[in-house]
């Protein structure tokens, strides 16, 4: 075999591995925590998830099963990539599945089906801070989650009522964990946030731009703020699946003509899927194979 | 009449190197006091309430501050949580440009209502009711609620920055040169209504300032500072119109009559 | 025991800014004051009449000497009052109609009336009203009762000052000319209510420079010039 690239397990060397799992077990000890640490150049630019990557580098095994998932779909191009990364780089066998994974890394969104002890979720971070677009300074927000000063998170929520009557954030929704820390649960929709909470997976966060870690571990208290009187809430949604009928699971829109016809589809390809193998179809979810026959 | 002072400061004194910017500043204040602290350029007013409102560290000397509990704490023991608290709820600061005591980008209902946020309010209907009083009792139509002081003139500012600190109920407020910087028909409302606010409230003030009318008009003692020492002190009028000491005599006999 | 007792009082002033000149005002003034009297100063202009008057208010500092006030069965020293305590006596102890009118911008003639009579704990409604009824027996025009008097007349401005030392029940009250600018009619309002003062037990010391209305009122007259410091020729 003409081997011109030799990879150390999982691409990081592993000094770098030791680090960022000192990090990781420094945030497993304070929920919510944004650790510093020492992210790498890594052989894709800032922006597509090089933080996630670090953080899945430094916690796979040969035994592990990875499955990637990108704003819920395992075929786009984002988790397509980083799955054949770590296919090639640490020989890993490599799932769609949800339920047969040991790791799963994501970006923006948190799968449908409820996770189990020993499965760990990896997210993708761009800003880590949650208090960053209303205060710029770095060395003012350190001071406020120091000092747990989050008045001015909900400054941010009182701007929306006061602009749009209701809480206008959908994403990035921002909780307190463990009655502690005010933690962004990065760019996931709103609607996976209580999934987050007393959850038995692990989860842990990597921003590799911002050079931060953090994570929430297995059966921790993770509540989205909001006011008494403007209680949080998810998103609904008016149809199910158009292809397997779920409800209660977070849709994509998608646009099928030109004449405005549209479909809401499970974001979570997988969980559709295995759905519709379980027999469940929506209103438009008749298998094209059984409807050639 | 309490029968305690509010604020002891001892022996106040600040070095930069070999420059002085304050140097053994003492005196009582007690709840409901205004006291002014003139002087000219580098006369080190600035400074001491700096030092003061603990923006600064002294080099010598203590200020010690009546908790709301009624211990004395001597503040530059206070850990950086504690002062920070303080700052948010019994103090408040007005600072002379009020761009640096306002949030530019958020609405005057969020500005005037951050600190009881900050303190744990949670409860949107109520905050955004006592906003709502409090911009009627500065003097802001109700209706600017959800504008940002980026709209507003430096009076309006002005007027919201003092709706912003006096929301928490603090005891003690400081202010920096308060109406510098305005037009004076400006100036005499808001004086009027810090006046107001101050008697109304029982604030107890710290005001540094260059102008004596405002002095005069706001305050009931005052301390005249040069070269960072404070050359006289006393009752505000008693100051003003029987000064003692030459630089008083000087600064006082050097306001234009209009 | 007297109300006010002036006690071997001193008073210079220096001029720093005229080479240090120094200006004796006057020197050794002792007299008392009786609760129900109206003590006059008399003397020529410029023999320290109103700076007695201020040193008593604590306007002006004292060099020497003891300005004491009753308060509490109790007699307290002015001239060495804190700045907190000299407050609490103008507060409670020591009223001054003084000469001229210091305005504040925004403040109605019968805010500043009724502020001294705020300050004693009452009421807005209250002491507004009071206020309302002490302006009119002055015959101040109604319709300048809510205005600042900043632009009111030397006449107008003095029935303000007058209705705003008289509206408290202070012990002790001091006059610097308070007739100056009015007419014949209000001149007897204020004789008037100098009498109702008195009648009341408070101790008057004042400063008529209308021989008509001094005679009226004062019970007592203390010439200044006696305390009159002689400079060498």
């Amino acid at each position: 075999m003409n081997a011109i690239a030799h990879y150390n397990f999982a691409y990081l060397d592993e000094q770098t591995k030791r680090m960022i799992r000192r990090a990781i077990l420094k945030a497993i000890a304070i929920p919510g925590y944004q650790v510093p640490f020492a992210s790498r150049e890594m052989p894709m630019p800032y922006g597509w998830g090089t933080g996630g990557v670090q953080v899945t580098a430094s916690i796979i095994g040969p035994n592990d099963v990875l499955k990637v998932i990108d704003q819920g779909a395992d075929d786009t191009t984002n988790a397509v990539s980083i799955r054949a990364f770590f296919a090639k780089v640490a020989q890993v066998a490599t799932t769609t599945h949800t339920g047969d994974a040991t790791i799963i890394q994501t970006r923006h969104r948190i799968p449908e089906e409820q996770l189990r002890i020993g499965q760990i979720l990896v997210y993708q971070v761009p800003i880590p801070e949650p208090l960053r677009f209303l205060e710029p300074r770095e060395t003012e927000t350190r001071k406020m989650h120091a000092l747990e000063e989050y008045g001015l998170m909900h400054v941010k929520l009182y701007e929306d009522i006061a602009k749009h009557g209701e809480i206008a954030t959908t994403y990035a929704y921002p909780v307190k964990v463990e009655g502690r820390y005010v933690m962004d649960p990065s760019p996931t929709p709103k609607f996976d946030n209580p999934k987050m909470h007393m959850s038995e997976a692990l989860q842990l966060f990597g921003a590799g731009r911002e050079k931060r870690i953090y994570a929430v571990p297995p059966y921790t208290e993770v509540v989205s703020l909001d006011f008494e009187d403007h209680p949080f809430e998810v998103q609904t949604f008016t149809e199910p699946c158009a292809l397997c009928g779920a409800e209660g699971v977070y849709l994509d829109e998608v646009v099928l003509d030109d004449h405005g016809g549209h479909m809401f589809v499970c974001s979570d390809t997988d969980h559709c899927e295995d759905r519709r193998a379980h027999g469940h179809r929506g209103r438009l979810g008749a298998d094209p194979l059984e409807a050639a026959s | 009449m309490s029968a305690e002072p509010l604020l002891r400061v001892d022996g106040l004194s600040k070095f930069y190197g070999g420059r002085i910017g304050c140097v053994d500043v003492s005196f009582e204040l007690w709840p409901g006091e205004v006291l002014a602290i003139v002087g000219e350029s580098g006369s080190g007013k600035t400074t001491l309430l700096n030092c003061l409102s603990t923006a600064l560290e002294p080099s010598f000397g203590r200020a010690e501050y009546r908790m709301r509990d009624g211990a004395f704490r001597n503040l530059y023991d206070l850990s950086e949580a504690e002062r920070r608290f303080l700052m948010r709820t019994d103090w408040g600061f007005v600072h002379q440009n009020p761009a640096d005591g306002l949030r530019m980008t958020v609405s005057a209902g969020a500005n005037v209502g951050e600190r009881l946020m900050a303190v744990g309010d949670r409860h949107y209907g109520r905050i955004r009711a006592t906003a709502l009083d409090w911009l009627s009792r500065v003097e802001i139509a109700q209706d600017r609620i959800d504008d940002e002081p980026r709209a507003f003139s430096g009076g309006m500012r002005q007027r919201l920055q003092i709706a912003r600190n006096l929301v928490t109920n603090p005891r003690l407020v400081f202010m920096d040169e308060p109406t510098g910087g305005l037009d004076v028909s400006v100036q005499a409302r808001l004086l009027d209504l810090l006046r107001g606010l101050v008697e109304d409230l029982g604030l107890a003030a710290v005001i540094v300032t260059h102008d004596l009318a405002v002095a005069r008009l706001l305050s009931h003692r005052m301390m005249v500072m040069k070269d960072g020492r404070v050359i006289e002190a006393g009752l505000t009028d008693r100051v003003l119109d029987d000064p003692r000491e030459p630089y008083t005599q000087l600064l006082v006999s050097s306001i234009l009559q209009v | 025991m007297p109300l006010l007792a002036v006690r071997n009082v001193a008073k210079t002033f220096t001029m720093h800014l005229r080479d240090g000149i120094v200006l004796p005002v006057v020197n050794a003034v002792s007299f008392d004051v009786e609760a129900g009297e109206c003590v006059v100063l008399s003397g020529p202009s410029g023999v320290g009449k109103s700076s007695i008057l201020k040193m008593v208010y604590g306007n002006y500092g004292v060099d020497s000497g003891a300005i004491l006030l009753a308060r509490d069965g109790q007699m307290v020293d002015l001239a060495t009052a804190t700045p907190r305590e000299t407050l609490a006596l103008r507060r409670d102890v020591v009223g001054y109609v003084s000469q001229f009118l210091r305005t504040v911008p925004r403040v109605t003639a019968l805010d500043v009336v009724a502020e001294p009579f705020r300050a004693r704990g009452a009421g807005h409604d209250e002491a507004r009203a009071k206020a309302a009824t002490l302006l009119a027996r002055l015959n101040l025009p109604e319709r300048l009762w809510s205005l600042p008097p900043a632009t009111f007349s030397g006449g107008e401005q003095q029935r303000v000052n007058i209705a705003r030392g008289f509206i408290t029940d202070h012990p002790v009250l001091l006059l610097d000319e308070p007739t100056a600018s009015l007419d014949a009619t209000n001149r007897a309002v204020v004789i008037e209510m100098i009498a109702e003062k008195k009648h009341a037990g408070t101790a008057m010391l004042g400063i008529f420079h209308d021989d008509d209305v001094r005679s009226t009122v004062a019970d007592r007259v203390v010439d200044v010039t006696q305390f009159a410091v002689r400079v060498a020729a």
